[in-house]
């Protein structure tokens, strides 16, 4: 896997193997802020700048961790660099945008238990990425967790004007779509892989 | 842990919890707080891992041991972590035992720890562990946050026990493994695919809402 060329890394990290559809992370912001699609969209910027910066240290990390020999640190490094790069990102954004910090809300800070930036710090690792790699398929997991959620926002916009039924309203049906969504990303499956 | 602490803190709960104090803690988390079912926390290990019930089950367990060790040492420091730095604290609290669980799981079954795969380490970003560890146990005494781990816990197991056990017999005709089904039976192979896990989620959700406005009517 470690010799696989940098496209391949990306289209598999953005559509075949999607973080969102395929993989179940970052489900809790996907059901949260795909209400409006340009709240979505910077959702999805905000974080893939996470995952890129934090897949970096990741590499760094591991790198001194086989050195001193202590892997069972690893799970307790990584969460502390994407704590710290969320708090970075969320002072920027604050000062930077106050009307996209209001709009993201509580989903900013609980970037930090975005299961699909750990997985990408965690996946990394144990595919034995180098750095380039790493970047890479940051990168891709980052622009497929935002094209799931700008999807799945574009649908949800159109759902408000549509007629449902009182039980299906709510989270039920964002997961109903969401399936169809998934669905549909299996076609992805014979790009390679 | 004195009297006049505890008082404070149960004052907004008190109406709810004075017919029964401590089993109400515990139930809440089993039935009407279903971390999945109501409160729609931890989705993502609920929908990955629940392709079979022996997955879902060993997932739940695992939570639940993180969730209770977790409830329980935070509530003991509650006095002691300063509030800017607490949700730090909470996570690298968390991430030591699910460290714990992690090479616990590696030792019992190396299959098991291989098909649940980086889900396990990704239980420390479980929003259920983070939102009883900031809503409850930093507020509570030890042993109401034992109590309410448990319910959480057994709450979270149950549910991942329904949607994969929903997946494991349409997707694959059997249940804990054993299988069941006559030969004739067509699996339904995408059950078993991330998207069944969607629709099957869906539908639990669709039967929950059911009951929900059932109860407001009546």
């Amino acid at each position: 896997m470690s010799d696989s060329s940098l496209w391949s890394i990306f289209i598999n990290a953005s559509l075949i193997n999607n973080f969102v559809l395929a993989y179940f992370l970052g489900i809790c912001p996907f059901l949260g802020v795909s209400g409006k699609i340009e709240t979505a969209t910077k959702m999805g910027a905000a974080v893939t700048f996470v995952m890129v910066i934090s897949a970096m240290c990741a590499y760094g990390i591991n790198a001194v961790l086989t050195a001193i020999n202590a892997p069972f640190l690893q799970l307790i490094s990584f969460i502390v660099v994407i704590a710290s790069t969320v708090q970075l990102v969320e002072m920027f954004i604050k000062k930077a945008s106050p009307a996209l910090f209001k709009a993201l809300g509580i989903f900013l800070p609980l970037i930090t238990t975005n299961c699909a930036v750990l997985a990408v710090a965690l996946f990394q690792t144990s595919k034995g990425f180098g750095l380039l790699q790493s970047f890479v398929y940051a990168l891709g997991a980052g622009a497929g967790f935002t094209l799931a959620l700008v999807l799945m926002a574009g649908l949800r916009e159109q759902l408000e004007f549509s007629e449902t039924i009182g039980i299906v309203k709510g989270t039920a049906l964002v997961l109903l779509v969401g399936g169809i969504l998934s669905l549909s990303f299996m076609g992805f499956a014979g790009l390679g892989g | 842990m004195s009297v006049i602490n505890q008082n404070k803190s149960e004052k907004g709960f008190l109406s709810s919890i004075a017919d029964h104090p401590s089993t109400d803690e515990f139930i809440k988390g089993v039935w009407r707080e279903n971390p999945v079912f109501v409160q729609v926390l931890g989705m993502c290990p609920s929908l990955a891992v629940s392709n079979s019930a022996k997955n879902a089950l060993a997932m739940g367990l695992a939570t639940a041991f993180v969730l209770l060790m977790s409830n329980i040492l935070i509530s003991l420091l509650r006095d002691f972590i300063p509030k800017q730095v607490r949700i730090a604290s909470y996570i690298l609290i968390i991430a030591t035992f699910v460290t714990v669980i992690d090479y616990a799981m590696q030792a019992i079954s190396i299959e098991l720890h291989k098909s649940l795969g980086a889900f396990i380490a990704l239980i420390v970003v479980n929003c259920i562990i983070l939102s009883r560890a900031e809503a409850f146990a930093s507020k509570n005494t030890v042993g109401k946050s034992i109590l309410d781990a448990l319910g959480m816990g057994i709450g979270f197991t149950f549910a991942l026990l329904c949607i994969g056990g929903v997946r494991e017999i349409l997707g694959s005709g059997s249940f804990l493994g054993f299988e069941f089904m006559p030969d004739s039976f067509e699996k339904w192979v995408i059950m078993v695919l991330p998207a069944g896990g969607f629709f099957t989620l869906a539908f639990l959700l669709l039967i929950f809402n059911s009951f929900k406005i059932k109860n407001n009517r009546a």
